[in-house]
């Protein structure tokens, strides 16, 4: 131990009387490990925005009754033309109705399913908003609340108003912010909508509604469930789509398909609509991590060189060392723990580095019109960065100190010493 | 006979670059308990070579050799590194003290790799040893800053911090002047006198060696009686 002690005596005064180098090398770590800790903050604050605003938005599985051509046509069940060639002209769709079939005892049976977290039915009516003698082509939702707040961030997209003030209006409408804007409308006016049957309804605006894609802005709103079943003349149990969401994201296709198969509805799950989202948080992943080694290992070439050059200087140090009873191995640790010191400190440094520049890029305005409700660029502070950061730049140092240190191990210091 | 403190039997040492060269023929010598001891020779006859086996810092030699009674060869680096703290100390030519440390600091630097005192110990011998060659006022200077004379007289204080059995010397004097020298000679002189220390001392001085218990005379790699 106290060998140790006098190890790191000798390190300490050969790393103050080198300050110059010795900061250096270390600012070379610092900067490999704050671009690392900055970069992937920003990274993966910005992969993880993404993905939740398309993740949280979306249902895990949505059941929906799809219009499509009957998959056996009439002519199959013929048993007389079974071995044939079929040759169909002009198929139509098979008429049925546009709602989910016994929609209700469905959702108790999802309800009842351990692996979903929650359902929200939903029920779209195709509308027209009048304003004056003109009529715009729109589409009204309806939802139930709670469920969509609690479910799928529906709140971040309410830009003006309460969503649960839909609840407690009951001819209430959350107004997309394309609509708003064409018709100036604003919060607590009215608006009359024609349903396509014929019917005419005034709404309520209790909020507006912006989701970022302008196509759905200008045509889409929601109103209260009951208030859309009521728009279409139809009970309670008239429910267009079943949005359901997991516990487990990844049960979603092994989900989907099940229903399909239990209840003869369509069912499309979150990884098959959104497949391409993966694929761009892993190759993001890839390039930061890319980046921060490629700066690491150029901070370690520099350490490295320092070390050597270190070494040269100190040559003759090195045989005093060894003459006076230091054995190669102790001559090894002091060159070794220059390294890791050097490591050490760059690495806090860098760390802290990252993190201040994190919380100025936290705080930089960032205003898109895509993202109502962020005003900041995103930052992920994932300790477990951190942790990687400093492992990171005590083991390339280790690696970038273990050459020199081992030639210096090496030195005989008789050749040192004769040769003077 | 009195005690032997370094012994060799039959010690031989080949340079194989550039050309095969047989360096040490058949070395066997010893040194006393208190005996001071020089090496005499010309330049190229091997007795820097000697010192440095008999240093242990040179194990690449055919021979056996003997400090305080231990057989060296055979033993490896750490445990040589260990005997070179305890028993030797060396005195070089040029004085090789460590120039970013206090004069002190380098003197307590092998004391503290020994590790059987105490700071405070260690401390206070140093300042004995300063004090006994007469620099005590230089102690707390780096040693990049004092002059030859006195950067020789830290190296030999070095050289006792741990008591050792027998101190080396390779051309202690050769970088000083004669008064300096004179001066480096009384110290040794004292010291094997006073406290029964042995020494080794390799030089070309005449008037040194002849004020030495003993001269070896070295010529070609073997020993001129």
């Amino acid at each position: 131990m106290s060998n140790f002690k006098i190890i790191l005596s000798i390190t300490r005064i050969h790393l103050l009387t080198r300050f110059k180098q010795t900061s250096i090398a270390a600012l070379g770590v610092t900067f490999g490990i704050g671009t690392f800790i900055i970069l992937v903050s920003f990274m993966t604050g910005l992969n993880s925005l993404l993905d939740g605003l398309v993740l949280n938005r979306t249902p895990h599985v949505r059941v929906y009754n799809e219009i499509k051509p009957s998959s056996k046509q009439a002519i199959e069940f013929a048993n007389e033309y079974a071995e044939a060639f079929h040759v169909i002209y002009s198929i139509k769709p098979k008429l049925s109705q546009t709602r989910i079939h016994n929609a209700l005892p469905m959702i108790n049976a999802f309800l009842a399913d351990e692996r979903v977290k929650g359902i929200s039915p939903q029920c779209a009516a195709q509308v027209f908003y009048l304003a004056g003698s003109l009529e715009l082509n729109g589409r009204i939702t309806g939802i139930n609340v709670e469920e969509e707040v609690g479910l799928f961030n529906f709140q971040e997209y309410v830009v003006e108003g309460k969503p649960e003030d839909l609840i407690k209006t009951s001819n209430g409408v959350l107004l997309g912010a394309g609509i708003a804007k064409k018709m100036s409308l604003h919060l607590g006016d009215r608006i009359q909508v024609n349903s396509s049957s014929g019917g005419r309804f005034a709404l309520k605006i209790v909020g507006i509604f912006q989701s970022g894609l302008a196509e759905i802005d200008d045509v889409q709103s929601y109103v209260n469930l009951r208030t859309a079943q009521t728009f279409l003349g139809e009970g309670k149990d008239y429910i267009s789509d079943i949005n359901i969401k997991l516990w487990d994201m990844e049960e979603a296709p092994s989900m989907a398909k099940e229903i399909e198969a239990q209840f003869n509805v369509s069912a499309i799950d979150i990884k098959t609509a959104n497949a391409q989202f993966d694929t761009g948080t892993s190759i993001r992943n890839l390039i930061t991590y890319a980046v921060s080694i490629t700066l690491l290992v150029v901070a370690g070439f520099g350490i490295y060189n320092i070390l050597n050059m270190l070494i040269y200087e100190k040559m003759n140090d090195i045989a005093i060392l060894k003459a006076t009873g230091f054995s190669g191995r102790d001559v090894q640790w002091i060159f070794l723990s220059q390294a890791f010191i050097i490591g050490l400190i760059g690495g806090i440094l860098g760390l802290l580095l990252g993190f201040v520049v994190s919380v100025m890029i936290d705080n930089t305005p960032f205003v898109t019109d895509a993202l109502p409700t962020i005003t900041t660029y995103p930052i992920d502070y994932n300790p477990m960065y951190y942790i990687i950061g400093i492992v990171f730049a005590l083991s390339s140092t280790f690696f970038a100190g273990y050459l020199p240190a081992k030639k210096a191990k090496n030195i005989d210091p008789v050749d040192i010493i004769r040769g003077q | 006979m009195k005690k032997l403190v370094l012994q060799t039997k039959k010690v031989n040492k080949y340079f194989k670059n550039p050309l095969p060269f047989h360096v040490l023929k058949d070395i066997s010598m010893h040194v006393e308990e208190g005996e001071f001891v020089s090496i005499m020779g010309k330049s190229g006859c091997g007795k820097s070579t000697l010192l440095y086996i008999l240093s242990t810092m040179d194990t690449d030699y055919e021979g056996d050799l003997f400090l305080d009674g231990q057989k060296l060869n055979g033993l490896n680096g750490e445990e040589l590194a260990a005997i070179r703290n305890e028993k030797i100390g060396f005195v070089f030519q040029f004085h090789y003290l460590l120039a970013e440390f206090t004069v002190l600091e380098n003197i307590m630097l092998p004391a503290k790799k020994l590790g059987k005192k105490s700071e405070k110990e260690i401390l206070d011998d140093a300042m004995d040893t300063l004090r006994l060659l007469g620099i005590e006022e230089q102690a707390h200077k780096k040693a990049s800053m004092i002059s030859g004379g006195q950067k020789q007289r830290v190296a030999i204080a070095r050289a006792l911090i741990n008591h050792p059995k027998i101190i080396m010397g390779d051309e202690p004097t050769g970088n000083l002047d004669s008064k300096n020298a004179d001066n480096v000679f009384n110290i040794f002189k004292k010291l094997s006198d006073e406290r029964g220390l042995s020494f080794l001392v390799v030089t070309h001085d005449e008037d040194f060696a002849k004020k030495t218990d003993r001269i070896i005379s070295m010529g070609d790699g073997i020993i001129e009686e």
